[in-house]
């Protein structure tokens, strides 16, 4: 008897001592975490957090809407929008169009080769976009690479408008993109089993259809995974579209900026913010399910 | 190009052709900088005309460049110095949680990265006039570090994911302190990944505009806030020696990448 509850005495003692070690525990590791949290708390929460409280309060600190009223009545907002997923949609499609080509062909070459091919992919990965606008200011301007060389063929007789509008902000865009693009794309096309081609090879298929059938749904979801971070990267670009658009460009970012520094408008650059922001947290959240759909359906 | 299907010649040719044709549009724009550089002119034109290092002679004495590109040279350090400790031990505490906490965790480590930059710059803006920070080093650096926190997290998570946290407990358990433990076994297996989140952290605030533009002036103003001025306004014929400059840093981070990386880099 005595031996028994003394077992059960320790076995109590035991545990009491193993949920303070896992109390311990969980404290420490919240404790390691806590400097990032509050960089993060006070660089972008509290922050953010202000814009949404100044997009939805008047000056006299009552709720209002007329912020969001004038975004979507007046001074040429909706046009804002338009154009930025205009530009956004352009460039995800021309990332797509050269991309998914680009990565299947890189994904059959050999180790040394492929290395190669992402140097060329990472170097401008890693070039400021500043130097990449500015790049491509030199190269599509009047007098540029493009039209001086257009020019001594005699191809064309005056000077194209290559720089400072939508096309040029499109190009420069899918510049920046296209190698964020890449990535997913090709560590999915990678964990694709070799032999399912072979398979439908083997089996007759046409190359066409084995690719369109086999090879893409089974790389969809790392192209949509691609094509959703574009998107939602491209609606918030700022300086590209700032420099090559040359002013003819204007997308949500610039007009942000353009209340604030030249008319001190907090309630509209706020709650233009805000739509960003929405729009950003959408299209994450459908990237989420869209990914899910499409897995879910392979299993099936 | 396809497994199992065997490419023709002819159509073997037209894919290297087109490869080799999206490879010059991602490498190629950025060298025009190269020849620009050397311009003696004035204005901007190709090819360059008369050819000399005027440029480099007036970004060398010139005070705006010069302290441009102390002050980014300061901002890059100390956000590095700053974002890979806190970063990698956000990451190494986010590995200990239980899934569900982790996932918290890391959602709100990962925001910075995620909500478009011009939001945060003008938050920071508005937070900042009120603390007097606007100009200041300090702020700038911290609102650095908020955006370089979620590279060095999603690295270094990388980097713990593949760890064995059983060497961390057998060096505890045969006595070693936790000091011990992390200096002999923990960081030297680690010491890939911290160079390149360090390396990423250092580049992503040497190239950062945005956050720059509101709230760095006067003696914090950064090289990226100078050209993007100078880019929008009135191009200075400076940016290009300054965008050779980078483009030969960042070449020689990529030859690093590609000679040390491919453990790191999991690309």
């Amino acid at each position: 008897m005595a031996i028994a509850a003394e077992a059960a005495g320790r076995d109590l003692y035991n545990r009491a001592g193993l949920a303070r070690d896992a109390r311990l525990d969980l404290f420490l590791s919240m404790a390691f975490t806590l400097p990032g949290l509050a960089v993060v708390a006070i660089c972008v929460v509290i922050p953010c957090g202000w814009l949404f409280y100044l997009s939805a309060f008047g000056p006299d600190g009552n709720p209002t809407w007329d912020n969001y009223r004038r975004v979507f009545t007046g001074g040429g907002y909706l046009r804002v929008f338009l154009t930025t997923f205009q530009v956004s949609l352009a460039t995800v499609a021309a990332c797509v169009i050269t991309g998914v080509p680009f990565a299947t062909f890189i994904n059959k070459l050999r180790q040394e080769q492929a290395r190669l091919f992402l140097a060329a992919i990472l170097l401008p990965f890693w070039t400021s976009l500043l130097v990449r606008a500015y790049a491509w200011l030199v190269l599509l301007g009047r007098n540029g690479v493009v039209n001086t060389f257009l020019l001594s063929l005699g191809v064309t007789s005056d000077p194209l408008p290559l720089g400072y509008n939508q096309f040029a902000t499109i190009l420069g865009m899918t510049h920046i993109m296209l190698p964020v693009f890449l990535l997913p794309v090709l560590g999915a096309m990678r964990e694709i089993d070799r032999t399912y081609m072979q398979a439908a090879a083997g089996f007759g298929a046409g190359r066409a259809f084995a690719y369109r059938t086999v090879f893409l749904p089974l790389a969809l979801p790392g192209i949509t995974a691609g094509a959703i971070l574009v998107f939602v990267m491209s609606l918030g670009f700022y300086v590209t579209p700032a420099i090559l658009g040359g002013g003819n460009v204007q997308v949500i970012s610039m007009r942000i900026a353009r209340s604030l520094t030249n008319f001190s408008n907090w309630g509209a650059a706020s709650a233009l913010g805000v739509l960003l922001l929405v729009a950003t947290g959408l299209l994450f959240a459908v990237s989420y399910g869209l990914r899910h759909m499409i897995l879910s359906r392979q299993r099936r | 190009m396809l497994d199992g299907f065997r490419d023709t010649p002819v159509l073997d040719r037209i894919n290297w052709f087109m490869a080799a044709l999206l490879v010059a549009f991602l490498a190629a724009p950025s060298l025009i900088v190269i020849p620009m550089s050397f311009s003696g002119s004035q204005y901007l034109q190709f090819p360059p005309h008369p050819l000399s290092l005027r440029w480099y002679a007036y970004f060398a004495d010139s005070i705006t460049w010069t302290h441009a590109a102390r002050a980014s040279l300061i901002a890059g350090v100390l956000t590095t110095v700053v974002s890979v400790p806190v970063g990698a031990f956000a990451a190494y505490g986010a590995m200990r949680l239980g899934a569900r906490f982790r996932l918290l965790v890391s959602s709100l480590i990962v925001l910075p990265a995620v909500i478009p930059v011009i939001l945060i710059a003008i938050g920071l803006f508005f937070v900042y006039a009120r603390l007097n920070l606007i100009g200041s080093m300090l702020g700038l650096v911290l609102g650095h570090t908020a955006l370089t926190i979620p590279v060095v997290f999603v690295v270094m998570s990388a980097a713990f994911g593949q760890f064995d946290r059983d060497q961390e407990r057998a060096a505890r358990s045969l006595g070693a302190d936790w000091k011990q433990a992390w200096l002999t076994v923990v960081l030297p297996q680690l010491r890939g990944p911290v160079a390149a989140s360090a390396l990423l952290a250092f580049v992503t605030s040497l190239d950062e505009v945005v956050i720059a533009m509101f709230i760095s002036s006067g003696e914090s103003t950064t090289i990226p806030k100078v050209m993007f001025t100078s880019l929008r306004d009135e191009v200075e014929p400076t940016i290009a020696v300054v965008s050779t400059l980078l483009l030969f840093a960042a070449s020689l981070v990529v030859a690093v990448v590609l000679r040390k990386g491919s453990a790191v880099f999991k690309v």
